[in-house]
Formats: C-alpha cells, structure tokens, sequence
C-alpha cells in the first residue's frame, strides 16, 4: 500500500492489519471492538481475523486488562481495549500491579508483552468522567511505556512499535482526533521514545503532544507572524521521553514552554520542565488546565482548555 | 475418610503435604524479628523479612489438587503461595533463596515470600493483591484455549475473602463466557485479613457464586486430602475434556495468623483448637497407618523433609545478595537507562 491519505482510525486498523498479518500471536480483546470499536479504530478486524482474534468482551475492564496479562504471560500479545482512558481506571490494580511489575518482581521470569489503548483527552460535551488526561499517571508508573500520538502516521507507526516492543504499553490516542486526516506511509514503524521536531527556530521551544499539538502550530504560525521563531516539538512518547531532542532545544533556545491537555498541576509539563532547567539552566514555563474536572456546558468545558491565544501570550512573556 | 488411591499415592500426597509445613516452620522461624504492621517488634536480624503469609493446616488443598497437574498446565496463586508452587514442583531450596532474597532466588531476590512463583513449572506466581490472580489465569486459559494447546489447563487458587472482589465474579463470567479450560480452586480458610470472613459475605460464598453463572462447583473436606484429591481428579478431568470451567470449595481453616507476626489475638481460642483436631496432616498419618502404611515409611518422610529443609536454609544463608545492579534489571526494555 505504501503512502495514502488515512484517518488516525485507519492508520490504527492499518497498522493492526500489518502487526495481525505478521504474527498470529497479536489479538485484540475489549468490549465493542467485533463492530470496530467506537471509534472505528478496529473496525473490519473481526471480519478479516475471527472472533477468535478480535474478541468482544463483557464489560469487565478488570478481567479485560488481567485477562491481557495473563494472555501475555502465555504467549499472546494481546492488544487491550479499554475505550476512554476514564474507564481504564476500572482495571487499574491489572495495569499498575500486575502488567507494569510483572516482569521486576518475578525476577524476569516472565514479559508481558501487552498494548493497552485508552482513547484520552477532552471530548466535546461528555462532562468529567469522559474527559481526562491522565498521561501523567502512567509515566510515572515504572516498568511501562506512554504513547500518545497526534497524527495519522504516528498513530500507524507508534501502534506498530509498541505491538513489536514486547513491554507493557500504555497507548493514549485522542478522543477527538480520529477522523483527522493525513498521509500515511504503511512502511514505516515510528520508533519509540523518538520525539517529532515540527517547527523549527531559535527562539523558544515548545514541547507538546496529542491533540494539543494543532493549537501549539496555529501559535506558532502566529508567532512567526511576529518575527518569534519557535523549535516545535511534538514529544509524540511520553515514556521514555526523547530527552536528547528536548535538552538539546533548549540548550540552543535557552527557554521551554511545556502546554498540554491535562491539568497542569502534577502534569508531565512539570517533569520536562524541571529537567530541562535542571540540564541546560534555561527558563521554563508550563501551560495546562486549570485542576478542575472537565465541565459539560461549552462555557464550562472551556476553561479547561488551553488555546492559541493562551499559548501565544504565554510564548512572548517567556520570549520577551 | 476414604481413598481409593493406588499403591504409594497416599504416601506421595503425605510427603507433599509435610514438605510444606516443614518449609513453612522454618521460614516462621527465620522470620522472627521480622518486619510487622502488626505490632510486633521491627528488626533487622531476620533472615525472612517482610510479610511472610503461612498456609499451615492448608497443606491439603494443594498437595490433593497439584497432584493432577502437569508441568506444562499453568497454576495462579495468593499471597499465602508456598505450599502452591511446591506442590506444583518447584525446587525447594531455590523457594527458600527467594524468601531469604538471595540472588540464587527464583526471583533474585526481586519478590520474596509474596512474589514466590516458578514460571519453568508453569507456576505463574503469588500475588499481593487479593483476586488479582482470578482474572490473569483466565487469560492464561483463555490463551491456551486460543493456541491450542493440547489439553492443557489453568488452575487458580483464591481465598474466601477474593469472593467479594470484583475480580472474582469478573474471572468467573468470562470463564464460563468463553468456556476456558480453567478450575477455580477456593482456599476456604475462613479469615479476610483479620478480619472473619463469614459476617463480611453475603449467601453461600464461593460455590453459590460460581452455581449463579453456570458453573459447577464442588464443594470438599479442604482438611481431607484424600477428599481433595479424588474431587479434584473428576474436575480436572473434566477440565481437560473440554468441558469448560469448574469449581472447587475446599473448606480449610488457617491456623496462623494473617502473616507470621500475627498472633491471631482477635480469634476465639476454641476456634482454634476445634480446628487444629482436624489437621490434614495428622489425618493423613492417621489414615495411612491404619491402611497398612508402616510408621517407620512416614517417620522416614518426615525426616527427609526435615532434612531437605534444613539444607535449604544453610544454603539459602550462604547464598550472594542480588548485585545492587539488578534493581535496574527486568523493569522494561524500551527505555532501559532512563531512570529519571
């Protein structure tokens, strides 16, 4: 197929295809995914490779996600369905005490091999509980990798990665970018913990990721516009995070601007920003959402967001 | 009790059942001083540290179902996992390592007593977390179903105090959901913690639950190992035919207390002393004797495991601690290095 113009939930089935395809070990399993998934992301899978490889489940996050551990231990690498990562929550000892310390605590006795995706981030008018951006919780947890991508390609080639990677992977796609359209080219596999550098210039960086990517460009066009030229970067994993393309930025530009989704207190902005100071001594900033659940009217739900004009001032005070 | 066992078989379940009481004496013993959350006195001379949980007087429950298992069948446990992963076959001394967290361990000293597992037998490990091994042997099942693995099998041990997690009821229905070739095996010993189980569980426990889903459950003497083994030698079967998931309910008691340092001062004495009168293995011996087995051929196994563990201790005290390395080691590969 090579290079075609896919949504991020093709590039998703596309690279499911691929990883299905070359190893009959990988299998889907999650509630809904035999009709593709709610977001399409799985969608003709069941069709092309079986009930028995596309699993529809009881929702039962619980026995979802261990169910996902224990295939792994036995040879499968199932990748775990979780629908938004607010219910990810509901199998929460089965990633973070079981899949994430499996391998430490036996001693190495076993992998577990597992890519749980959790579609994350704010979703137009779905209040609270549909809402999160808990990234931050899963980079803090050791012994698994955070994925999040913010375009076709990445979603096509960052899914390959982690399918191939043979660690617990938590893969965070966003709510809202699926039917966001791009080129894709099928060959490729993006590697992981390799950060995309969008924009280039000398003034600033800007590190972010997933969906907040969009407004981050539209600031920095606005910036250019202005003679404010910023070194974009899209972090693209966010464990491990590709240190060497951030620090090196920021030793040349000597300031740091982190934006994201989340809530930015505790966020994973506060983690770049601290090592980056720590590193190279430059000035940092961070730009998330104000520590509030996500509200349902479109008044409320926007004080959660960080937009352009948030972006831009916050750049020119840093820059200035 | 009765048993319509071969010529020796009774013997062979006897030496199981010793050989984890025996193991069991000597790790208390090398506890003492141990870590506690229970208001015994810290200390760093232990050779067991840690939460060390006991399965004395539960000995018969894995010897009587293990003894149906074969190396390449998987096996899940609880926190309470010794006498699980030796009766599942793994090698003694190397368990005794493990809790003295040596880097000769099965898991170089990275689990302890709480981690305790031997992947090589197919013994997918102890767990912290109560029901956390529930749904993981379900998905081990379900891979075995999927792969097709001849008629390979799961079997999950759980507690009486696992019923009330979601886990559970979870595990059990995608079980039967999917018809996995998996038995559930609950360890009724009758305490959650510190706390009684009985009061904190509403209508008949385990068997009940598992009848509630359409799958048949068994329940058995826990204290009778001959009981055990002849139920779980029909279940297992039909396990393996084919069948789907089964249930076994053996009512056992737990003897010590939630951990080694626990002296179970909460507990009514009588309690205790009604269930010590039906120790599994006393009743074995018993058994044994009056079927004809020479006293001097038990005295002998009693020995040997005697024996077995005390060389596993002089060679577990001996044994080099992990490197200070391997606490990098085995955490994930992608990534591997970036520890801040």
């Amino acid at each position: 197929m090579a290079v075609t113009t896919l949504s991020y939930s093709e590039a998703a089935v596309r690279a499911l295809q691929q990883e299905m395809d070359a190893d009959p070990r990988v299998v889907v399993l999650g509630e809904d995914v035999g009709r593709g998934g709610i977001f399409g992301q799985y969608k003709g899978l069941q069709q092309q490779y079986g009930a028995e490889r596309v699993i529809d489940t009881p929702i039962s996050e619980a026995a979802i996600m261990g169910a996902g551990v224990g295939m792994a231990l036995a040879g499968l690498r199932p990748v775990v369905e979780m629908r938004v990562v607010d219910f990810a929550l509901c199998g929460m000892d089965e990633l973070v005490n079981q899949a994430a310390k499996n391998r430490f605590m036996f001693g190495g006795q076993g992998r577990v091999p597992l890519v749980a995706r959790m579609p994350g981030g704010i979703w137009d008018a779905s209040a609270a509980q549909h809402s999160q951006s808990l990234e931050a919780w899963f980079a803090h947890l050791p012994g698994v990798v955070v994925v999040s991508p913010s375009t076709p390609q990445d979603n096509h080639g960052l899914l390959r990665a982690a399918l191939q990677c043979g660690d617990p992977v938590v893969y965070i796609e966003h709510k809202t970018l699926w039917g966001l359209r791009g080129e894709v080219d099928d060959t490729l596999v993006v590697p992981l913990g390799q950060a995309a550098r969008v924009r280039e210039g000398n003034a600033l960086t800007l590190v972010s990721w997933s969906k907040q990517m969009q407004p981050c460009a539209a600031a920095c066009d606005a910036l250019a516009a202005e003679g404010i030229a910023v070194d974009l970067i899209d972090l693209r994993t966010l464990w491990p995070w590709d240190r060497e393309t951030v620090l090196s930025s920021c030793a040349r530009t000597g300031r740091l601007l982190v934006v994201h989704e989340a809530v930015q207190a505790a966020g994973f902005g506060a983690e770049i920003a601290a090592s980056a100071a720590e590193a190279t001594g430059c000035r940092v900033a961070r730009l998330g959402a104000p520590r509030i659940p996500v509200g349902y009217a479109p008044v409320l739900e926007a004080q959660s967001r960080v937009g352009v004009d948030a972006i831009v001032a916050a750049a020119k005070k840093l820059a200035g | 009790m009765e048993s319509n066992l071969p010529p020796h078989a009774g013997e062979v379940l006897y030496r199981v059942m010793v050989r984890i009481r025996a193991f069991e004496n000597a790790a208390e013993t090398a506890s003492q001083g141990g870590v506690s959350a229970y208001g015994q006195q810290a200390g760093g001379a232990a050779k067991v540290r840690g939460p060390l949980h006991l399965s004395t007087g539960q000995e018969a429950v894995p010897a009587g179902v293990c003894a149906h298992l074969r190396t390449s069948d998987y096996l899940t446990s609880t926190h309470r996992g010794h006498g699980h992963t030796l009766a599942k076959g793994a090698d003694l001394t190397r368990m005794m390592c493990e809790l003295f967290g040596k880097a000769t361990g099965f898991n170089g000293g990275k689990g302890g007593s709480m981690h305790i597992a031997d992947f090589s037998v197919g013994m997918l490990g102890a767990n912290g977390v109560v029901a956390a091994g529930l749904p993981i042997a379900v998905g081990a099942a379900h891979a075995q179903k999927l792969l097709k693995r001849s008629d390979d099998i799961t079997v999950c041990f759980f507690g009486d105090g696992a019923i009330n997690r979601g886990p559970f009821l979870e595990a059990l229905n995608w079980a039967r959901v999917y018809d996995l070739p998996v038995l559930f095996v609950c360890e009724d010993n009758r305490w959650s913690a510190t706390t009684a189980s009985g009061p904190m569980t509403a209508g008949d426990g385990a068997s009940a639950r598992a009848a509630s889903m359409d799958i048949a459950a068994t329940q058995v003497d826990g204290n009778d190992v001959f009981a055990v083994h002849s139920a779980a030698q029909r279940l297992v079967a039909e396990v393996r035919s084919g069948a789907g998931p089964r249930l076994l309910h053996a009512l056992t008691y737990r003897v010590k207390g939630h951990v080694s340092v626990d002296l179970a001062a909460y507990r009514d004495p009588a309690e205790l002393a009604a269930a010590l009168e039906t120790d599994p293995i006393a009743r074995a011996r018993g058994h044994l004797l009056d079927t004809g087995v020479a006293a001097a051929t038990l005295d002998a196994i009693e020995n040997a495991a005697r024996d077995e563990v005390d060389t596993a201790l002089a060679v577990a005290d001996a044994a080099p601690w992990p490197e200070a390395s391997a606490a990098f080691t085995d955490v994930q590969t992608t990534g591997a290095g970036q520890w801040l």
